[in-house]
């Protein structure tokens, strides 16, 4: 954790190789997330967290040389995104002031923070629906500052956004809302395995019966899962969230949580979670960043934020 | 001196108002000029949206044909109507259909199509694309890769440059119809008789740049609708807003399109 402002308290420690560790270790103790409690209600997410993502078997290529493995295992270690000294201003009111974080591959980075500190414009700017007035986001290698449109385009192929009310197309039924993205992108690809697509991505999110509906007819949670398939059927690398279970019930809360874990572990999915859903933050997170004012004010994992002294932090944990 | 500085702030305040508001003008125009001719670099860009292109042609067309139908044929038969005492009155009634395919080709059936068109497309596509805006679904086209101008406004803005055209020479006809029925309430006049008669009084200068014009009506609808809805702000209040600016400014526009028209058919 960093120290921004003077008015701001001490940091928090920031993620070491220790806590990863640490992590690591608690990831370990998690029971099923598909494990619902007796009642139901998913109030209490006490043993609730993703399962670690196991890394893939290592290859069995014995011509690969030992730096070469070095410089893989260096590669895999470097971070998918990496955002320095990011800062927005909308008029007079600046939104970030400043923003540094980075995601590493397969990892969960949830942002908590309450309304207005510039957690959405945060990840908005990650697909340029908004532009930094100051600061550099490097993701995959690349600066999206200095991208094309059409390079940005490739870019945002790998990069899925979830909208806090899912965006589905109205004017289309589930299945058009799953096939317009294919039909745009996927344009050789024959009918019948976009058919067959669109199908696992619904068994996936839950809702095959769903597939003729109209956004209209659909429940909140249901339209939060069809707008995350809709998302993952283009294969994405890295998935944005942007508050996946407000405006939910508690158990629906947690179905959706358990999907994003769920859906990490499948596709090995790096993501940015913005929730005010403690249950959510504790169930999906890797790590946890805090925003406060524009910057980010603390970082760890749920348990060493959970632990803190810090008044501030405490409001959210209590 | 409180009530001397009070007044100074006043105006000081008021002028800086007029002057932001000024600003905020000439920014809006130059931002739908670019719209506009961002509508020309993205039409010609691959992919050609054929389905959607049809699919709005649709609804843009055919949808429009009933109140485009219903609205000439009045038209027309109380342009006869209204006209029939004063050519009477100089024994001049052979001359209805004549002047009556005159000035329904030239102006009224353009004119009178491309207002309902205002009213009835420019408004749908305001309010539709301005919710789409409100529900972050162009957003959500934008962060898919999807090209949401190229996908949204140049397929609607091609449906509506090519149907107001077809549609005026629709309104053109049923208004003749109208005009001709009206005919017949007090006089006897065969239909043959009444189209020709229509027809020798009509010239190429008549009917080709009244068709030109309707091409460029149905462009600004299609492209003011589309604006108006795109650069709705956050929020359902927005949405109204979008609907109601996109009828008045696409009407304002068609009635300067329709002036610049006449003074430079005049010129020929």
């Amino acid at each position: 954790m960093k120290k921004e402002n003077d008015n701001i308290p001490a940091p928090e420690t920031a993620i070491s190789e220790t806590d990863r560790e640490d992590l690591m270790d608690n990831a370990q103790q998690v029971t099923d997330p598909n494990e619902t409690d007796a009642n139901g209600s998913g109030d209490d997410h006490e043993t609730d967290t993703c399962e670690p993502v196991a890394d893939p078997e290592p290859t069995a290529d014995t011509n690969v040389q030992p730096d070469e493995a070095a410089a893989l295992a260096a590669e895999k270690e470097k971070p998918v995104i990496t955002i320095t000294g990011l800062r927005k201003a909308f008029g007079d009111h600046e939104v970030l002031r400043g923003v540094e974080l980075h995601v590493n591959k397969g990892e969960n980075l949830v942002i908590l923070g309450k309304s207005g500190t510039g957690k959405s414009v945060l990840i908005k700017c990650l697909v340029g629906l908004e532009w930094p007035d100051e600061g550099e986001i490097d993701i995959y290698g690349q600066q999206i500052g200095h991208l094309r449109y059409a390079e940005m385009n490739a870019l945002r192929i790998k990069v899925g956004f979830l909208f806090q009310n899912a965006a589905l197309y109205d004017s289309m039924s589930v299945r058009e809302n799953l096939a317009f993205p294919l039909r745009q992108h996927k344009k050789k690809m024959p009918q019948e395995e976009k058919d067959a697509l669109i199908m696992e991505m619904l068994d996936d999110v839950g809702l095959a019966d769903s597939i003729d509906q109209m956004p209209s007819k659909l429940s909140g949670g249901q339209s939060k899962r069809i707008g995350l398939a809709r998302t993952l059927i283009l294969r994405p690398e890295i998935m944005l969230y942007d508050e996946p279970t407000t405006g939910l019930d508690t158990g629906t809360a947690k179905e959706i949580s358990e999907l994003i874990c769920q859906m990490k572990k499948k596709y090995n999915i790096s993501s940015i979670t913005i929730t005010h859903d403690m249950a959510c933050a504790k169930m999906t997170a890797d790590r946890i960043i805090m925003m406060k004012d524009g910057i980010v004010y603390a970082e760890g994992s749920y348990a060493d934020l959970e632990r803190s002294d810090d008044e501030w932090i405490k409001t959210f944990f209590n | 001196m409180q009530p001397i500085l009070s007044r100074y702030h006043r105006t000081k305040l008021r002028v800086r108002e007029k002057r932001s508001q000024w600003k905020d003008y000439f920014y809006r125009a130059g931002d739908l000029t670019a719209f506009m001719l961002r509508f020309f670099r993205e039409a010609v860009k691959p992919p050609y949206e054929g389905r959607e292109i049809l699919y709005q042609c649709y609804l843009v067309g055919y949808k429009s044909t009933f109140l485009i139908g219903l609205t000439s044929f009045i038209m027309g038969a109380v342009l006869t109507i209204q006209t029939r005492p004063s050519m009477a009155a100089f024994g001049a009634i052979s001359l209805i259909p004549g002047m009556v395919s005159v000035s329904v080709v030239r102006e009224i059936g353009p004119v009178i199509t491309a207002i309902i068109c205002c009213g009835k497309i420019g408004s749908r596509m305001g309010a539709e694309l301005g919710s789409m805006r409100v529900s972050e679904q162009i957003d959500a086209m934008e962060v898919s890769a999807i090209n949401p101008f190229h996908y949204l406004v140049v397929t609607r803005t091609i449906a509506t440059t090519l149907m107001v055209p077809l549609l005026a020479i629709f309104a053109d006809l049923v208004s003749f119809v109208g005009a001709y029925l009206a005919m017949n309430i007090h006089d006897s006049m065969s239909m043959q008789h009444f189209f020709q008669a229509a027809m020798v009084h009509l010239e190429f200068i008549d009917i080709f740049p009244a068709i030109i014009k309707t091409f460029f009506f149905g462009y600004v609808i299609g492209i003011i609708g589309c604006y108006k809805g795109f650069r709705a702000r956050r929020g359902t209040e927005s949405v109204g807003i979008a609907a109601n600016s996109a009828v008045v400014a696409s009407s304002l526009a068609v009635f300067i399109i329709d002036m610049l028209a006449a003074q430079i058919t005049d010129l020929l």
